[in-house]
This record gives C-alpha cells, sequence and structure tokens, in this order.
C-alpha cells in the first residue's frame, strides 16, 4: 500500500508500537487482524501526506473489456489462450514478474482493495472497515483492480515471448 | 454481465443474477474464456507471495519496539 520499500518499513514499525500501545483496547480476539491493518492503513496515508481532496485515478470498465474494434467497425473479443497455461502459473517467472509490476502499478484505491481482499483474503465487510468504505465500493474497486492485472497478465501472454504466444483467442 | 463477474466468482450475487449469468456462459464461449481468466487472476493474486522477504528491523527499532511490549506487559501486570 505505500509504494516504496523504505517506507513501508517505517510503517511496520509505528504500527507495531501503536498495536503495543493500544492492544488492550481490543475486547474481541476475532478483531485483531483488520483492527491491525486499520492502524497500517492509517499510517501509511499519513507516511505518504497525501490530502483527502487530491483526485483518485479512477479505472474506467471501458478500458478494461478485452475488446477492440476491427478497421470495418466490428467489435471483436481479443484474449490469450489461458487454458493451455500450467496449474501452477507463479512457477514462470516472467508471469510471476508481470503479477508483481500490474499490482504495483494499480493506482492506489485500487491496489489497497486487491491486496485486502485478495493477497490477505479479508472478507469484503473487513476490507470496508478497514479502508472505510461502503461495501458496495469495496466490490467494484475489486473487480476493476482484478480486471486492470488480468488486462496486463493477458497481454504478457499475448506478447511474442508470452506462455502462449501464437495461442491467441478471438470472438465476436 | 461483465460488471458482476468478480461478485459471481466470490460467491457474492444472489441466486437470480448467478443464474443469469450462467445461462449466458452456457452460450458464450468468448464470455467462457474470459470468466476462466479472471478467476485465475484471482488465485494467482491470492497465490502470490513476493519472493523478496522483508530485511530484519534495524537496531533502534527493534530496541523501540522491545521497549514498547515490555510496558504493555508491565500495564498489563498493574
Amino acid at each position: 500500500m505505500c509504494g516504496h520499500r523504505e517506507d513501508a518499513e517505517e510503517v511496520a514499525q509505528e504500527t507495531l508500537l501503536k498495536v503495543f500501545e493500544n492492544f488492550d483496547q481490543i475486547r474481541e480476539p476475532e478483531r485483531v487482524r483488520p483492527w491491525v491493518f486499520r492502524i497500517a492503513k492509517n499510517a501509511c496515508l499519513m507516511k505518504r501526506r497525501k490530502s483527502v481532496f487530491a483526485p483518485a485515478v479512477e479505472l474506467s470498465l471501458d478500458q478494461l473489456m478485452p475488446v477492440r474494434t476491427n478497421a470495418d467497425g466490428r467489435v471483436a473479443i481479443e484474449i490469450a489462450d489461458w487454458s493451455a497455461l500450467p496449474d501452477d502459473l507463479l512457477l514462470k517467472a516472467e508471469l510471476r514478474d508481470t503479477l508483481a509490476t500490474a499490482i504495483g502499478e494499480l493506482p492506489e484505491i485500487y491496489r489497497a482493495v486487491l491486496l485486502l481482499r485478495d493477497l490477505e483474503e479479508l472478507s469484503t465487510q473487513e476490507t470496508a472497515h478497514i479502508l472505510e468504505l461502503t461495501e458496495d465500493v469495496v466490490k467494484t474497486r475489486l473487480h476493476r483492480a482484478r480486471l486492470a492485472v488480468r488486462q496486463k497478465l493477458d497481454q504478457q501472454l499475448r506478447s511474442p515471448h508470452g506462455a502462449t504466444a501464437g495461442k491467441s483467442k478471438q470472438g465476436g | 454481465m461483465f460488471a458482476l463477474l468478480s461478485d459471481y466468482l466470490d460467491l457474492e450475487l444472489p441466486p437470480e443474477a448467478c443464474q443469469e449469468i450462467e445461462n449466458h456462459l452456457a452460450g458464450c464461449s468468448p464470455c467462457v474464456d474470459f470468466a476462466e481468466s479472471l478467476r485465475k487472476t484471482v488465485e494467482l493474486c491470492r497465490r502470490y507471495r513476493p519472493s523478496e522477504l522483508p530485511s530484519p528491523l534495524g537496531t533502534h527499532a527493534r530496541e523501540e519496539l522491545h521497549a514498547a511490549y515490555q510496558k504493555m506487559l508491565a500495564a498489563r501486570r498493574a
């Protein structure tokens, strides 16, 4: 969430300090994990000193759809052949690097949701509480974040050196 | 349907909406391929772990954390 390793280490330290200082306030043990994440989120925001009025970069569904418009004006779906990939895609270093880059390049408001929901596997409700968002906003941002990451992976797979080079699928 | 795919994969759609998507997928192989690519993307994210482990905290940071931890324990014993 911090975007920079050095900031992340400082945020981790500040988070742990706050956790120790306020641990006795916790009444429900099952709430510890989302509580700690919320402290970390606030520490991260303070670190970046982002203004609450700073415009957030938005991802639109249109830019994330796997379609292209042909010369004749017809719209076609273009997607790599993901079925040809081995089960453990992470064994492929290039794909792994692409995944890391894709996540890192997400606009902050989408990256935060993806990290909490898909990497940390928190629930929609927990994520909404940590980020102080509604559940609907969490779901919307998660979907767009996933689509953006999928798009980057798909581009890698369709590239000349991608895992499924020459095996893209096209449909109307 | 495109906007609801994540909710569908996360089993967070009401049954009627879920059925509507499944009816569509039954007759649209490009959409099936796309849904599968999104599902694999989600699975990749869930299994992803940074290969580089975080470096140990510096001496000062560890001392500060240790002091805070001792203070917390003392307060709980009081």
